[in-house]
């Protein structure tokens, strides 16, 4: 009994601690992704391209960053559930504002411009 | 949860109404500290993100032009104005300090104590030379006339926007900051070793903290990722 307790603690232990390589990858993909990010405004793209090349960077570094530094991709699916599901009542509220601005442009743009 | 049970637990999604439906334990084999920090971290997604939508849609509904962020957010470099030189810089040291501290949750969890402190200390020194920079990038933008109510460059809303946002991620560095080197004196003293009781309370120290503290910090990270991308670059 105690035996196998023993043979799960090592396999806990191997489960909470990983090799040295992994985060030195993520850390060096970090750098070169903000690299990349930062050379999108060093070139002046612009219009779709400019915001989709931000987004996709920002995306893969921000999934990088939790995944990996936070541990999430080892973590049980319970967890991830909980902190991932809510991220889609951000997505609605975006989307809600969006269309809020565009009916406030619009209005001051009657108002405040074409009204002078 | 003790480890043997854990093994036996179901894997992948079927976990997931497994966990969630049995008695007591949502998060198996997750400490609860680390549990609260994440639903914090979760409630300080959500204030961030109101903060982001708030200067999305002020951006968004404004009929004055934004400022140019390349040229407002330019450094002098030996003469010549480099576009986001000095938030470049502020997110490589970010970045750095992210995975200093990953390294030092490893080595914690290694029970290493020496390489986990110095770790540790390296990560708050890189949070302390973020602050710096900002605290700089601020003064050089109040000397320009740069004020929450209005500035020379364009929309009046860019102020307040920068302000706010900058200053709410820069409080959170700072109070990492000092998290950090409380831990990493923890971590010198050999608290975590010898499980000593801490100052708050009467439970034995133990390596986790510092999973937990990296939680916080990636987080920081985490979120200068995306004021980077929407206020800096769009």
């Amino acid at each position: 009994m105690s035996e196998n307790l023993e043979i799960n603690k090592n396999k806990q232990k191997q489960e909470t601690t990983h090799k040295i390589g992994i985060y030195l990858w993520i850390w060096g993909l970090l750098f070169v992704l903000s690299f990349f990010s930062y050379m999108v405004d060093w070139y002046q793209f612009q219009g779709l391209l400019r915001w989709s090349l931000i987004l996709f960077f920002m995306f893969l570094k921000a999934g990088l960053i939790m995944a990996f530094f936070m541990h999430l991709f080892w973590e049980r699916y319970t967890l991830v559930n909980v902190l991932l599901w809510p991220m889609t009542a951000i997505a609605c509220f975006v989307g809600l504002m969006v269309a809020e601005g565009k009916y406030t442009v619009f209005t001051r743009f009657i108002y405040f411009v074409l009204g002078e | 949860m003790s480890e043997s049970s854990m093994q036996n637990l179901p894997k992948g999604w079927k976990s997931v109404p497994n966990d969630l439906g049995s008695d007591q334990t949502a998060f198996k084999g997750v400490q609860w500290g680390k549990a609260m920090m994440w639903i914090f971290l979760l409630s300080d997604t959500f204030i961030f993100s109101c903060f982001l939508i708030s200067y999305m849609k002020g951006r968004a509904s404004t009929v004055v032009d934004w400022p140019n962020t390349s040229e407002v957010f330019s450094l002098d470099f030996m003469g010549v104005p480099v576009p986001l030189l000095l938030i470049a810089i502020m997110t490589f040291v970010l970045i750095t300090s992210s995975g200093t501290m990953a390294l030092a949750v490893k080595y914690g969890y290694e029970k290493n104590r020496k390489m986990c402190g110095w770790l540790i200390l390296a990560t708050a020194i890189g949070g302390l030379t973020f602050v710096g920079m900002q605290a700089y990038e601020w003064s050089k933008l109040i000397h320009e006339g740069v004020r929450p109510w209005s500035n020379p460059f364009g929309a009046a809303q860019f102020g307040s926007y920068f302000f706010m946002i900058t200053g709410f991620h820069g409080t959170h560095v700072s109070i990492g900051v000092i998290f950090l080197f409380i831990f990493a004196r923890k971590v010198f003293r050999g608290d975590f070793d010898k499980g000593k009781r801490g100052f708050f309370t009467t439970m034995k120290s133990d390596y986790v903290s510092i999973e937990i503290l990296g939680l916080y910090w990636h987080f920081v990270d985490l979120v200068w990722v995306f004021i980077f991308a929407f206020f800096y670059l769009w």
